[in-house]
Protein backbone atom coordinates (compact mmCIF):
# COMPACT_ATOMS: atom_id res chain seq x y z
CA UNK A 1 0.00 0.00 0.00
CA UNK A 2 2.93 2.36 0.95
CA UNK A 3 4.87 1.76 -1.79
CA UNK A 4 2.09 2.36 -4.66
CA UNK A 5 1.20 5.53 -2.35
CA UNK A 6 5.43 6.44 -3.35
CA UNK A 7 4.86 5.43 -6.83
CA UNK A 8 2.08 7.88 -7.62
CA UNK A 9 3.74 10.28 -5.63
CA UNK A 10 6.85 10.28 -7.85
CA UNK A 11 4.53 9.66 -11.00
CA UNK A 12 2.65 13.33 -10.05
CA UNK A 13 6.01 14.76 -10.20
CA UNK A 14 6.21 14.71 -13.86
CA UNK A 15 2.20 14.65 -14.19
CA UNK A 16 1.76 18.50 -14.10
CA UNK A 17 0.30 19.97 -17.16
CA UNK A 18 2.48 22.42 -18.81
CA UNK A 19 2.21 24.76 -22.01
CA UNK A 20 4.66 22.53 -23.05
CA UNK A 21 1.75 19.69 -23.02
CA UNK A 22 -0.26 21.71 -25.55
CA UNK A 23 2.36 23.58 -27.43
CA UNK A 24 3.61 19.98 -28.45
CA UNK A 25 1.12 19.07 -31.05
CA UNK A 26 0.39 22.88 -31.97
CA UNK A 27 3.49 23.93 -33.41
CA UNK A 28 6.92 22.01 -31.86
CA UNK A 29 5.80 18.66 -33.30
CA UNK A 30 3.20 19.42 -35.67
CA UNK A 31 1.77 16.41 -36.88
CA UNK A 32 1.96 17.87 -40.73
CA UNK A 33 4.60 20.14 -41.11
CA UNK A 34 7.13 18.22 -38.54
CA UNK A 35 5.91 14.80 -38.51
CA UNK A 36 4.32 14.25 -42.11
CA UNK A 37 1.75 12.12 -40.37
CA UNK A 38 -2.01 12.09 -41.47
CA UNK A 39 -1.07 13.17 -45.61
CA UNK A 40 -4.13 11.53 -47.10
CA UNK A 41 -7.08 14.31 -45.33
CA UNK A 42 -4.40 17.21 -45.70
CA UNK A 43 -4.26 16.70 -49.28
CA UNK A 44 -7.64 15.56 -50.05
CA UNK A 45 -10.09 17.86 -48.15
CA UNK A 46 -8.53 21.15 -48.18
CA UNK A 47 -9.50 22.11 -51.47
CA UNK A 48 -11.83 24.72 -49.47
CA UNK A 49 -11.20 26.77 -46.44
CA UNK A 50 -14.24 25.31 -44.87
CA UNK A 51 -14.25 21.28 -45.95
CA UNK A 52 -10.27 21.84 -43.78
CA UNK A 53 -12.02 23.45 -40.95
CA UNK A 54 -14.46 20.68 -40.71
CA UNK A 55 -12.15 17.75 -41.61
CA UNK A 56 -10.13 19.58 -38.76
CA UNK A 57 -12.64 19.76 -35.90
CA UNK A 58 -14.20 16.03 -36.63
CA UNK A 59 -10.09 15.09 -36.33
CA UNK A 60 -9.91 17.09 -33.46
CA UNK A 61 -13.09 15.38 -32.23
CA UNK A 62 -11.93 11.83 -32.57
CA UNK A 63 -8.51 12.37 -30.96
CA UNK A 64 -9.79 13.88 -27.72
CA UNK A 65 -12.85 11.43 -26.66
CA UNK A 66 -10.60 8.79 -27.84
CA UNK A 67 -7.61 10.04 -26.09
CA UNK A 68 -9.88 10.53 -22.54
CA UNK A 69 -11.23 6.61 -23.06
CA UNK A 70 -7.76 5.50 -23.93
CA UNK A 71 -5.94 7.33 -21.03
CA UNK A 72 -8.68 5.79 -18.67
CA UNK A 73 -8.28 2.17 -19.74
CA UNK A 74 -5.02 2.16 -19.82
CA UNK A 75 -4.80 -0.07 -16.94
CA UNK A 76 -7.41 -2.58 -18.36
CA UNK A 77 -6.33 -2.95 -21.95
CA UNK A 78 -4.12 -5.78 -22.03
CA UNK A 79 -0.78 -5.31 -23.85
CA UNK A 80 -1.28 -7.77 -26.72
CA UNK A 81 -4.65 -6.63 -27.86
CA UNK A 82 -3.89 -2.57 -27.35
CA UNK A 83 -3.47 -1.46 -31.13
CA UNK A 84 -6.80 -3.78 -31.97
CA UNK A 85 -8.96 -2.19 -28.78
CA UNK A 86 -7.55 1.43 -29.90
CA UNK A 87 -8.59 1.07 -33.17
CA UNK A 88 -11.90 -0.54 -32.16
CA UNK A 89 -12.00 2.71 -29.65
CA UNK A 90 -11.30 4.58 -32.67
CA UNK A 91 -13.62 3.95 -35.03
CA UNK A 92 -17.14 3.91 -32.70
CA UNK A 93 -16.16 7.69 -32.25
CA UNK A 94 -15.44 7.95 -35.86
CA UNK A 95 -18.67 6.56 -36.39
CA UNK A 96 -20.72 8.57 -34.05
CA UNK A 97 -18.72 11.54 -35.70
CA UNK A 98 -19.79 10.43 -39.15
CA UNK A 99 -23.35 10.08 -38.76
CA UNK A 100 -23.77 13.62 -36.55
CA UNK A 101 -21.82 15.44 -40.15
CA UNK A 102 -24.47 13.69 -41.86
CA UNK A 103 -27.14 14.88 -39.60
CA UNK A 104 -26.00 18.77 -39.59
CA UNK A 105 -25.10 19.53 -43.08
CA UNK A 106 -25.94 17.15 -45.92
CA UNK A 107 -23.56 19.03 -48.33
CA UNK A 108 -20.57 19.11 -45.82
CA UNK A 109 -20.38 15.30 -45.74
CA UNK A 110 -20.97 15.17 -49.61
CA UNK A 111 -17.99 17.23 -49.93
CA UNK A 112 -15.67 15.22 -47.33
CA UNK A 113 -17.09 11.72 -48.91
CA UNK A 114 -15.39 9.18 -47.64
CA UNK A 115 -12.34 11.18 -45.53
CA UNK A 116 -14.50 11.15 -42.34
CA UNK A 117 -14.99 7.40 -42.23
CA UNK A 118 -11.24 7.67 -43.24
CA UNK A 119 -9.82 9.12 -39.64
CA UNK A 120 -10.05 5.36 -38.70
CA UNK A 121 -6.89 5.13 -40.53
CA UNK A 122 -4.86 8.69 -39.69
CA UNK A 123 -2.06 7.68 -38.23
CA UNK A 124 -2.13 10.53 -36.14
CA UNK A 125 -4.54 9.26 -33.77
CA UNK A 126 -3.38 5.83 -33.26
CA UNK A 127 0.10 7.74 -32.98
CA UNK A 128 -1.04 9.56 -29.83
CA UNK A 129 -3.27 6.68 -28.21
CA UNK A 130 0.32 4.33 -28.41
CA UNK A 131 2.64 7.02 -27.23
CA UNK A 132 0.61 9.13 -25.08
CA UNK A 133 -2.97 8.61 -24.06
CA UNK A 134 -1.90 5.26 -22.48
CA UNK A 135 0.91 6.57 -20.97
CA UNK A 136 -1.13 9.58 -19.07
CA UNK A 137 -3.28 10.95 -16.97
CA UNK A 138 -7.00 11.50 -18.87
CA UNK A 139 -6.71 15.38 -18.54
CA UNK A 140 -2.83 15.46 -19.32
CA UNK A 141 -3.83 13.05 -22.57
CA UNK A 142 -6.45 15.33 -23.49
CA UNK A 143 -4.88 18.37 -22.92
CA UNK A 144 -2.11 17.23 -25.47
CA UNK A 145 -4.97 15.93 -27.60
CA UNK A 146 -6.40 19.27 -27.84
CA UNK A 147 -3.03 20.72 -28.95
CA UNK A 148 -2.34 17.97 -31.40
CA UNK A 149 -6.12 18.55 -32.96
CA UNK A 150 -5.76 21.90 -33.21
CA UNK A 151 -2.07 22.21 -34.86
CA UNK A 152 -3.71 19.41 -37.10
CA UNK A 153 -6.57 22.16 -38.02
CA UNK A 154 -4.29 24.67 -38.13
CA UNK A 155 -2.06 23.13 -40.53
CA UNK A 156 -5.17 21.97 -42.88
CA UNK A 157 -6.29 25.37 -42.40
CA UNK A 158 -3.21 26.69 -43.84
CA UNK A 159 -3.68 24.60 -46.99
CA UNK A 160 -7.30 25.33 -47.04
CA UNK A 161 -6.93 28.89 -47.23
CA UNK A 162 -4.11 28.66 -50.26
CA UNK A 163 -5.76 26.44 -52.40
CA UNK A 164 -9.33 28.04 -51.99
CA UNK A 165 -7.90 31.80 -52.78
CA UNK A 166 -5.38 30.76 -55.70
CA UNK A 167 -7.89 28.09 -57.12
CA UNK A 168 -11.32 29.80 -56.93
CA UNK A 169 -10.60 33.19 -55.88
CA UNK A 170 -12.60 33.02 -52.64
CA UNK A 171 -12.42 32.48 -49.06
CA UNK A 172 -15.07 30.47 -47.03
CA UNK A 173 -16.92 30.73 -49.97
CA UNK A 174 -16.94 34.18 -50.13
CA UNK A 175 -15.64 36.30 -53.48
CA UNK A 176 -12.60 38.35 -53.28
CA UNK A 177 -11.29 39.23 -56.40
CA UNK A 178 -14.55 39.80 -57.93
CA UNK A 179 -15.73 39.06 -61.23
CA UNK A 180 -12.54 39.31 -63.86
CA UNK A 181 -10.09 37.14 -61.53
CA UNK A 182 -8.97 34.16 -63.56
CA UNK A 183 -9.23 31.08 -61.38
CA UNK A 184 -6.10 29.21 -60.99
CA UNK A 185 -7.88 26.21 -61.35
CA UNK A 186 -4.85 23.26 -60.73
CA UNK A 187 -4.94 24.27 -57.17
CA UNK A 188 -8.14 23.29 -56.05
CA UNK A 189 -6.96 19.57 -58.24
CA UNK A 190 -5.29 17.06 -56.78
CA UNK A 191 -2.02 18.29 -58.10
CA UNK A 192 -2.56 21.58 -56.32
CA UNK A 193 -2.62 19.90 -52.85
CA UNK A 194 1.04 18.08 -53.15
CA UNK A 195 2.23 21.41 -54.85
CA UNK A 196 0.66 23.63 -51.87
CA UNK A 197 2.31 21.66 -48.93
CA UNK A 198 5.71 21.18 -50.79
CA UNK A 199 5.55 25.13 -50.68
CA UNK A 200 4.87 25.52 -47.25
CA UNK A 201 7.53 22.55 -45.92
CA UNK A 202 10.20 24.66 -48.12
CA UNK A 203 8.91 27.85 -46.55
CA UNK A 204 8.98 26.64 -42.74
CA UNK A 205 12.45 24.57 -43.44
CA UNK A 206 13.87 27.77 -45.26
CA UNK A 207 13.05 29.41 -41.43
CA UNK A 208 14.64 26.90 -39.78
CA UNK A 209 17.46 27.19 -41.05
CA UNK A 210 17.98 30.57 -41.10
CA UNK A 211 17.16 30.17 -37.33
CA UNK A 212 19.86 27.66 -36.87
CA UNK A 213 22.21 29.93 -39.16
CA UNK A 214 21.66 32.90 -36.66
CA UNK A 215 21.99 31.04 -33.31
CA UNK A 216 25.00 29.35 -34.29
CA UNK A 217 26.83 32.57 -35.73
CA UNK A 218 28.19 34.04 -32.61
CA UNK A 219 29.09 30.63 -31.08
CA UNK A 220 31.27 29.13 -33.81
CA UNK A 221 32.69 31.47 -36.42
CA UNK A 222 32.54 29.12 -40.13
CA UNK B 1 -24.04 0.63 -61.64
CA UNK B 2 -24.55 -3.03 -63.29
CA UNK B 3 -23.91 -0.98 -66.84
CA UNK B 4 -19.60 -0.25 -65.47
CA UNK B 5 -17.20 -3.20 -68.00
CA UNK B 6 -14.96 -5.17 -65.87
CA UNK B 7 -12.17 -3.35 -68.05
CA UNK B 8 -13.53 0.17 -67.07
CA UNK B 9 -13.24 -0.84 -63.75
CA UNK B 10 -9.81 -1.69 -63.91
CA UNK B 11 -8.23 1.12 -66.20
CA UNK B 12 -10.24 3.80 -63.88
CA UNK B 13 -8.23 2.63 -60.93
CA UNK B 14 -5.09 2.12 -62.37
CA UNK B 15 -4.98 5.21 -64.39
CA UNK B 16 -7.90 8.24 -63.88
CA UNK B 17 -8.65 7.99 -60.68
CA UNK B 18 -5.57 5.94 -59.55
CA UNK B 19 -5.56 6.00 -55.62
CA UNK B 20 -2.51 7.76 -54.64
CA UNK B 21 -2.30 10.03 -57.49
CA UNK B 22 -5.94 11.32 -57.85
CA UNK B 23 -7.62 10.40 -54.60
CA UNK B 24 -5.21 11.24 -52.14
CA UNK B 25 -5.32 7.37 -50.49
CA UNK B 26 -1.98 5.86 -49.29
CA UNK B 27 0.19 8.75 -49.37
CA UNK B 28 2.16 7.62 -45.72
CA UNK B 29 3.77 4.37 -47.87
CA UNK B 30 3.69 6.25 -50.89
CA UNK B 31 6.40 9.42 -49.33
CA UNK B 32 7.87 6.65 -46.59
CA UNK B 33 8.84 3.39 -48.47
CA UNK B 34 9.57 4.99 -52.06
CA UNK B 35 13.27 5.90 -51.56
CA UNK B 36 14.59 2.57 -53.53
CA UNK B 37 12.98 0.18 -55.88
CA UNK B 38 13.74 -2.48 -54.07
CA UNK B 39 11.71 -1.81 -51.44
CA UNK B 40 9.29 -0.31 -53.52
CA UNK B 41 8.24 -3.17 -55.77
CA UNK B 42 7.51 -5.32 -52.81
CA UNK B 43 5.63 -2.95 -50.77
CA UNK B 44 3.32 -2.01 -53.58
CA UNK B 45 2.81 -5.92 -54.28
CA UNK B 46 1.76 -6.19 -50.11
CA UNK B 47 -1.02 -3.81 -50.76
CA UNK B 48 -2.22 -5.09 -53.11
CA UNK B 49 -2.38 -8.62 -51.60
CA UNK B 50 -3.62 -7.07 -48.58
CA UNK B 51 -6.40 -4.80 -50.98
CA UNK B 52 -7.40 -8.23 -52.65
CA UNK B 53 -8.15 -10.21 -49.26
CA UNK B 54 -9.79 -7.25 -47.77
CA UNK B 55 -11.72 -6.59 -50.40
CA UNK B 56 -13.16 -10.26 -50.98
CA UNK B 57 -13.54 -10.06 -46.80
CA UNK B 58 -15.67 -6.27 -47.25
CA UNK B 59 -18.04 -8.02 -49.61
CA UNK B 60 -18.94 -10.90 -47.85
CA UNK B 61 -19.04 -8.77 -44.38
CA UNK B 62 -21.11 -6.21 -45.79
CA UNK B 63 -23.68 -8.80 -47.38
CA UNK B 64 -23.87 -10.03 -43.94
CA UNK B 65 -24.32 -6.48 -41.88
CA UNK B 66 -26.83 -5.49 -44.75
CA UNK B 67 -28.83 -9.11 -43.94
CA UNK B 68 -29.15 -8.14 -40.44
CA UNK B 69 -29.64 -4.06 -40.77
CA UNK B 70 -26.51 -3.55 -38.62
CA UNK B 71 -24.55 -0.95 -41.42
CA UNK B 72 -23.79 1.03 -38.73
CA UNK B 73 -20.86 -1.36 -37.51
CA UNK B 74 -19.59 -1.58 -41.34
CA UNK B 75 -16.78 0.58 -40.35
CA UNK B 76 -15.58 -1.53 -37.04
CA UNK B 77 -15.67 -4.79 -38.89
CA UNK B 78 -13.84 -3.75 -41.76
CA UNK B 79 -11.10 -2.38 -39.99
CA UNK B 80 -10.36 -5.78 -38.18
CA UNK B 81 -10.59 -7.26 -41.18
CA UNK B 82 -7.91 -5.38 -42.30
CA UNK B 83 -6.23 -5.70 -39.73
CA UNK B 84 -5.99 -9.78 -39.39
CA UNK B 85 -5.81 -9.49 -43.42
CA UNK B 86 -2.33 -7.54 -42.66
CA UNK B 87 -1.31 -9.78 -39.70
CA UNK B 88 -1.49 -12.64 -42.10
CA UNK B 89 0.51 -11.27 -44.46
CA UNK B 90 3.54 -10.21 -41.68
CA UNK B 91 3.55 -13.85 -40.77
CA UNK B 92 3.97 -15.11 -44.36
CA UNK B 93 6.49 -12.48 -45.50
CA UNK B 94 8.78 -13.13 -42.25
CA UNK B 95 8.60 -16.79 -42.62
CA UNK B 96 9.24 -16.84 -46.21
CA UNK B 97 11.20 -13.98 -46.77
CA UNK B 98 13.19 -12.66 -43.89
CA UNK B 99 15.34 -10.08 -45.61
CA UNK B 100 12.45 -8.16 -47.34
CA UNK B 101 9.72 -8.43 -44.26
CA UNK B 102 13.38 -6.28 -42.28
CA UNK B 103 13.89 -3.89 -45.13
CA UNK B 104 9.91 -2.85 -45.37
CA UNK B 105 10.07 -2.63 -41.31
CA UNK B 106 7.48 -0.74 -39.58
CA UNK B 107 5.69 0.33 -42.57
CA UNK B 108 4.46 -3.29 -42.82
CA UNK B 109 2.05 -3.52 -39.89
CA UNK B 110 1.32 0.24 -40.89
CA UNK B 111 -0.10 -1.18 -44.00
CA UNK B 112 -3.26 -1.71 -41.52
CA UNK B 113 -3.76 2.11 -41.40
CA UNK B 114 -2.89 2.52 -45.10
CA UNK B 115 -6.30 4.57 -45.95
CA UNK B 116 -5.77 3.38 -49.56
CA UNK B 117 -7.03 -0.31 -48.11
CA UNK B 118 -9.84 0.66 -45.47
CA UNK B 119 -10.92 3.24 -48.82
CA UNK B 120 -11.11 0.35 -51.61
CA UNK B 121 -13.37 -1.59 -48.83
CA UNK B 122 -15.89 1.79 -48.58
CA UNK B 123 -15.93 2.61 -52.47
CA UNK B 124 -17.21 -0.47 -53.71
CA UNK B 125 -19.49 -0.70 -50.98
CA UNK B 126 -20.65 2.84 -51.89
CA UNK B 127 -20.20 1.89 -55.49
CA UNK B 128 -22.65 -1.35 -54.81
CA UNK B 129 -19.79 -3.27 -56.84
CA UNK B 130 -20.89 -7.22 -57.42
CA UNK B 131 -18.24 -9.66 -56.49
CA UNK B 132 -16.29 -9.88 -59.59
CA UNK B 133 -16.79 -6.49 -59.62
CA UNK B 134 -14.99 -5.50 -56.71
CA UNK B 135 -12.12 -8.08 -56.77
CA UNK B 136 -11.37 -5.97 -60.35
CA UNK B 137 -11.09 -2.92 -58.45
CA UNK B 138 -9.40 -4.36 -55.82
CA UNK B 139 -6.51 -5.22 -58.66
CA UNK B 140 -6.79 -2.73 -60.32
CA UNK B 141 -6.55 -0.17 -57.44
CA UNK B 142 -3.28 -2.34 -56.09
CA UNK B 143 -1.78 -1.93 -59.56
CA UNK B 144 -2.42 1.64 -59.89
CA UNK B 145 -0.31 2.14 -56.21
CA UNK B 146 2.34 0.05 -57.01
CA UNK B 147 2.69 1.56 -60.64
CA UNK B 148 2.75 5.14 -58.30
CA UNK B 149 4.98 3.73 -55.96
CA UNK B 150 7.49 2.50 -58.25
CA UNK B 151 7.24 5.95 -60.34
CA UNK B 152 8.46 7.72 -57.49
CA UNK B 153 11.24 5.52 -56.59
CA UNK B 154 12.58 5.59 -59.62
CA UNK B 155 12.42 9.66 -59.78
CA UNK B 156 14.04 9.42 -56.34
CA UNK B 157 16.64 7.26 -56.88
CA UNK B 158 17.65 9.59 -59.72
CA UNK B 159 17.27 12.38 -57.91
CA UNK B 160 19.27 11.38 -55.32
CA UNK B 161 22.39 11.46 -57.55
CA UNK B 162 22.34 15.12 -58.23
CA UNK B 163 22.60 18.23 -56.46
CA UNK B 164 19.60 20.47 -55.11
CA UNK B 165 19.86 23.40 -52.49
CA UNK B 166 19.75 22.30 -48.88
CA UNK B 167 16.21 23.30 -48.25
CA UNK B 168 14.72 21.20 -50.47
CA UNK B 169 16.04 18.04 -49.65
CA UNK B 170 13.62 15.66 -47.49
CA UNK B 171 9.82 15.47 -47.73
CA UNK B 172 9.21 19.02 -49.66
CA UNK B 173 11.06 17.71 -52.85
CA UNK B 174 9.21 14.46 -52.95
CA UNK B 175 5.92 16.18 -52.25
CA UNK B 176 7.04 18.49 -55.55
CA UNK B 177 7.44 15.39 -57.58
CA UNK B 178 3.93 13.53 -56.16
CA UNK B 179 2.46 17.11 -57.58
CA UNK B 180 4.01 16.78 -60.96
CA UNK B 181 2.74 13.13 -61.52
CA UNK B 182 0.03 13.86 -59.90
CA UNK B 183 -0.87 16.80 -63.02
CA UNK B 184 0.81 14.28 -65.63
CA UNK B 185 -1.81 11.70 -64.69
CA UNK B 186 -4.54 14.15 -64.89
CA UNK B 187 -3.73 13.38 -68.43
CA UNK B 188 -5.99 10.06 -68.34
CA UNK B 189 -9.12 11.52 -67.05
CA UNK B 190 -10.52 11.40 -69.98
CA UNK B 191 -10.60 7.78 -70.05
CA UNK B 192 -12.85 7.78 -67.23
CA UNK B 193 -15.56 9.03 -64.52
Amino acid sequence: MRNEDELTMTKRENDTITWETFNEGLWRENPVFVMLLGMCPVLAVTNSAINALAMGLATTFVLLASGALISLLRRSIPKQVRIATYIVIIATFVTIVDYTIQAISLDLYNALGAFIQLIVVNCIILGRAEAYASRNRPLKAMTNALGMGMGFTFALLCLGVVREILGAGSLFGFDLFGPRFQPWVVMVLPPGGFLVLGAWLLLFEWIRQRKARTALKPATET
Amino acid sequence: MPEETLSFIFLNAVLANNFVLALFLGLCPFLGVSGKLDTALPMGLATMFVMLVSSVCAYLINLLLVSFEIEFLRLIAYIAVIASAVQLVEMALKKFSPGLFRSLGIFLPLITTNCAILGLALFQTFKEYDFLQSLVYALGAGAGFTLAILLMAGLREKLDLSTMPTITQGAAVSLMLGGLLSLSFMGFAGLGG
